[in-house]
């Protein structure tokens, strides 16, 4: 960043520039951010000890400050992500005894729920740095980073897994080096879905801010200065009017961090679209166009692609090697090896848990638990059902509609981040003053903030169905439930699947917040295993806490395994 | 020194859970300094497969492969190659793309510019340096990619059928550049590597064709040509050496007769109904009348050779027409087939199939045999799998399956996998 002001070392293209108005115009916004991040992260270096109060004021004054350290905290969860994207992704594909590890294992982590990992890493992150606020900031941002990057590290994965065998070979025929291969190969071609799921992990990481914020794990009370602690604050003193700010200050910073940051990034990440198809048309953003016509941020631009450019050459490979040795591991254990260590792993594993549970929690809380999580999965599958119900059709509509489909789009995203304790007030007030039975009437929110997934997958799936077959339907006559049955149904139904997989996963993680409602002193519980989850979680039980992630995780992995998945398989066949 | 040198290479790919598939089996073969040898063999021949072996891409099975007398380990340096599909990056610009081979190499970005620009203003692309990929025609793009390759110096250029996803008309000028700047010296390179399915292309350019059989490749015949380039692809020389090339192509490796009669697993060819109907006519037509040149036919077609040729063989088997020799005949059966109607067309195939294609023969007589007249697939394709891999014992049921239906001897359920008797509505 700071190669623009080094007198020495700028380049003789940048002072030769003359700024133009673009330049003035940009200069303000690029000093105030500047200036943001600085303050924030100053912040956030503050002394803290464990037990201090740490007040949080319910003044919509004190609002852009949270909303401030709320932001840099997501942003820093980010960069966190994506540096274990890389890495994971980057592993999975070099090695394959490493990605027969990996897979499965992301497959277990991204079904644990955020609660699960802060009770594990909030104490080594406060002993990390002890009398300082940073320890609790990290702490935080690793319960967001659990909740935003598995989806990322997936698709990263998928994208370098699925490079198309041709470009692969004029890599290896031009000896690109492993590292110029992942920057000038493969992080392209995976960027256009990689920059999707980072602005849906965004989302999800509002959706678990709360949690991520006002840390309640095992005795502790800490809030950290943010959004999700306001909320926290707003929940138990009963005051709806700064839940309405608070809602009001999400959807500001969504705005902003929408537009100076993801829809340039999506404008600018267009060149890497790979199929030439012109159907889609391109992202466009009044932030790009700006840098674009400065020249100072051109020149700037220029010179840092350069800079970065240089360090392409970085693990080059040597002149001339060609009879050079095919570089074999030294130690190679066969495969069968691998996957004997691997069983027996796993086989250690189970035991550990046997013993556990037998030790521990005993057989018939493990039943308890077990039955609580078939309640939950009953509440899942209905939810799901239903939304889809409501939604599939209505996504279908406005899909074949492409004027609706982009806004649309655009909303669902922001619905998809909404926190669900933000419902809170409503549901109580709601269940409370009906005499519902809340059991099942909390349930709808599981899916509060995960239906959206099906409407946002189902719209982008109807928007790509092809004209020519809708003229022939048309044509042929069909009209009514034949048409949907035979034409719209089928088309959207690969995309649904996809949708839903995404809103079940979602809810599972959801039922945590969603089984377990407080407002002020009033607290509603349904039967199920997310309130067991939150209600051991708040009593600091480590041994409960575990037996029902560990409950969840295997419902979850089965939920996916035999049914999800062959769902989605039966749909990929279908729409060949 | 010879450029390239194998020495008995064999090469074979697992797929699935099932046998290894020979690809190549015993291949000797040699690229000498100063020549142009062109490739060619039907699909499956091989001959992709040859060429990364060459480019260091796939390793070898057993046998030697030697560039100027030093082991292929690997990607070398001397060694560029030209994508069918282009292979371009389309998220670089056309220099960029150009100088990814330098960069690779480690060259400084100064002196990288200074060759790719020489390089685009030989190619033709001065002025594109700045464009992306996308915003090109085909043939600017395959430009590129000869570029790209070209600007490494390479010692040995390898061309993937790198005018086949072009028209013909931008594929001769693109391949009439590539031979001037090879006979005028304007390169470095000392040899190249041609793989192709069209013979004329072959014949145009090369100085020695190289043919591979089918299952697994061999090297089946060579052919050197001393004809001079610029070659006329009109002069009776040039048509000779093309009828010769097909008269070597067509060339059923097993005579056809009663050594095939109980062969269930005979191979059969890859071509579906349209097609082979379409050759049919075609052949049929003004101005053939029944009997045609094969480049003369492929011509009229406007289709490669290689997409012809199983259509060609399903003929021959089906008994409607006689290949020989680099021409095609129809029979006598084949002339009614023509003036058939659609009913009479299908009623015919049938027949055929029944006579001439085991397989279709023997999955008639299973279902009959059976009660309710329906079978699974899986035990056709485990009869097949005996012989063949997986892979091919699925595509080759898949042909017996279309055609059959079209012969209306038996149905086929997509979602069930199973097969039952045609015209049997008891379900």
């Amino acid at each position: 960043m700071f190669e623009l002001f080094i007198p020495g070392r700028t380049g003789r293209s940048f002072l030769a520039t003359t700024p133009n108005r673009w330049d003035w115009a940009l200069l303000p916004l690029v000093l105030a951010l500047l200036a943001l991040a600085a303050y924030g992260a100053m912040q956030m270096t503050r002394p803290f000890v464990l037990g201090q109060p740490t007040p949080i004021v319910l003044d919509p004054a004190w609002l852009p400050y949270y909303l401030l350290r709320t932001i840099l905290r997501m942003f820093s969860a980010l960069g966190c992500a994506l540096l274990f994207t890389f890495v994971f992704a980057v592993t999975a594909t070099r090695w394959r005894a490493a990605e027969k590890v990996l897979v499965p294992l992301l497959d277990v982590l991204q079904s644990v729920p955020i609660l699960g990992f802060q009770a594990i890493a909030i104490a080594p992150f406060i002993a990390l740095f002890p009398g300082n606020m940073l320890g609790v900031e990290c702490a935080a941002v690793f319960a967001i980073v659990t909740s935003q990057a598995w989806n990322m590290a997936f698709s990263l994965y998928q994208s370098m897994k699925t490079i198309p065998p041709e470009l692969a070979e004029a890599a290896r025929v031009f000896r690109l080096s492993a590292w110029q291969r992942f920057w000038r190969l493969e992080l392209p071609y995976a960027m256009p879905a990689l920059l999707w799921n980072m602005m849906m992990s965004m989302s999800g990481g509002w959706f678990f801010l709360v949690a991520a914020e006002a840390i309640s794990v095992a005795g502790q009370d800490i809030k950290l200065p943010g959004i999700g602690a306001w909320i926290a604050v707003a929940i138990e003193q009963r005051n709806g009017a700064a839940i309405a700010w608070a809602i009001a200050a999400m959807f500001a910073g969504i705005l902003l961090y929408d537009q100076l940051f993801f829809r340039p990034l999506l404008a600018w990440a267009d060149k890497f679209r790979f199929e030439e198809s012109q159907g889609e048309h391109a992202q466009r953003s009044w932030v790009l166009d700006w840098g674009r016509r400065s020249v100072w941020i051109r020149a700037f631009s220029e010179r840092m692609w350069a800079l970065l450019g240089r360090t392409l050459g970085w693990f080059a490979a040597p002149d001339d090697t060609v009879a050079a040795a095919p570089s074999r591991p030294r130690f190679s254990l066969s495969p069968r090896a691998v996957d004997a260590l691997l069983l027996l792993l796993a086989l250690l594993g189970g035991w550990r848990f046997i013993v556990f549970i037998h030790a521990q929690v005993g057989w018939g809380e493990t039943l308890r638990v077990l039955g609580l999580g078939c309640i939950t999965l009953v509440r899942v599958m209905l939810l799901i059902g239903l939304a889809s119900l409501v939604w599939v059709p209505l996504a279908v509509w406005i899909g074949l509609r492409p004027v609706y489909a982009q806004k649309v789009q655009a909303l669902a995203q922001f619905l998809a981040a909404f926190p669900v304790n933000l419902m809170f007030p409503i549901v109580v007030y709601a269940i409370v003053h009906l005499h519902l039975n809340p059991n099942l009437w909390l349930s709808p929110l599981m899916v509060f903030g995960t239906q959206w997934y099906i409407l946002f997958n189902v719209v982008a799936g109807a928007s790509t169905l092809p004209t020519e077959l809708r003229l022939a339907a048309d044509n042929l006559g069909l009209t009514g439930w034949l048409k949907w049955k035979r034409v719209y149904l089928p088309a959207v139904f690969p995309s649904f699947v996809t949708g839903a997989i995404t809103a079940s996963g979602g809810s599972w993680n959801a039922s945590i917040v969603a089984e377990y409602v407080t407002w002020g002193k009033t607290s509603l519980v349904a039967d199920g295993l997310g309130s067991y989850i939150k209600q051991m979680t708040d009593a600091g039980d480590f041994h409960r806490i575990a037996l029902g992630i560990g409950v969840m995780c295997v419902f979850v992995m089965l939920l996916n395994r035999f049914f999800w998945r062959r769902l989605y398989l039966l749909a990929e066949d279908r729409s060949r | 020194m010879n450029l390239i040198e194998l020495k008995d290479v064999a090469k074979s790919f697992r797929s699935g859970d099932g046998p290894p598939r020979t690809i190549l089996g015993g291949v000797d073969f040699t690229l000498a300094d100063g020549e142009i040898v062109a490739l060619l063999g039907k699909s499956g021949s091989g001959k992709s497969t040859l060429l990364r072996i060459v480019a260091g891409l796939v390793p070898l099975d057993a046998g030697r492969a030697e560039y100027r007398g030093r082991a292929i380990l690997g990607p070398l340096s001397g060694v560029a190659m030209v994508f069918q599909s282009f292979a371009l990056f389309p998220w670089l610009t056309v220099r960029q793309n150009v100088e990814l081979g330098l960069e690779a190499q480690g060259v400084t970005p100064a002196s990288r510019r200074e060759r790719a620009g020489a390089m685009l203003d030989l190619i033709g692309l001065s002025g594109f340096g700045s464009a992306l990929p996308r915003e090109l025609s085909g043939g600017m793009r395959q430009r590129v990619g000869i570029a790209r390759a070209l600007v490494t110096n390479p010692d040995v250029l390898l061309m993937d059928e790198a005018f086949s996803a072009l028209d013909v008309l931008t594929g001769e000028t693109l391949r009439g550049d590539i031979l001037d700047l090879w006979d005028g010296k304007r390169i470095p390179t000392r040899g190249m590597l041609v793989v192709s399915h069209n013979i004329e292309e072959a014949v145009m350019m090369a100085d020695r064709i190289v043919i591979l059989s089918s299952d697994p490749g061999r090297v089946r015949h060579e052919i050197r040509i001393d004809l001079p380039r610029p070659r006329n692809a009109d002069t009776p020389e040039v048509r000779a050496l093309v009828d010769e090339v097909y008269g070597l192509m067509t060339a059923r490796p097993v005579p056809p007769g009663a050594a095939r009669e109980a062969k269930v697993d005979w191979r059969l060819p890859d071509a579906d109904v349209g097609r082979i109907e379409s050759v049919l006519d075609l052949l049929a037509g003004m101005p053939f009348d029944g009997r045609a040149d094969l480049p003369q036919l492929s011509e009229e077609a406007e289709l490669a050779d290689e997409e012809l040729f199983p259509a060609y063989e399903a003929l021959g088997l089906l008994g409607l027409a006689h290949v020989e020799g680099g021409d095609i005949a129809l029979s006598a059966l084949g002339r009614r087939y023509a003036d058939a109607d659609q009913g009479l067309r299908q009623a015919l195939f049938g027949r055929q199939l029944l006579k001439q294609v085991p397989l279709a023969a023997h999955i008639h007589r299973r279902l009959e045999l059976e009660a309710g007249n329906t079978l699974a697939e899986e035990p056709f394709l485990a009869l097949l799998a005996d012989t063949l891999e997986a892979d091919q014992a699925k595509r080759m049921l898949e042909v017996a399956i279309e055609w059959g239906r079209y012969g209306e001897l038996y149905e086929y359920d997509y979602h069930t996998g199973r097969l039952k008797l045609a015209g049997d509505t008891s379900e």
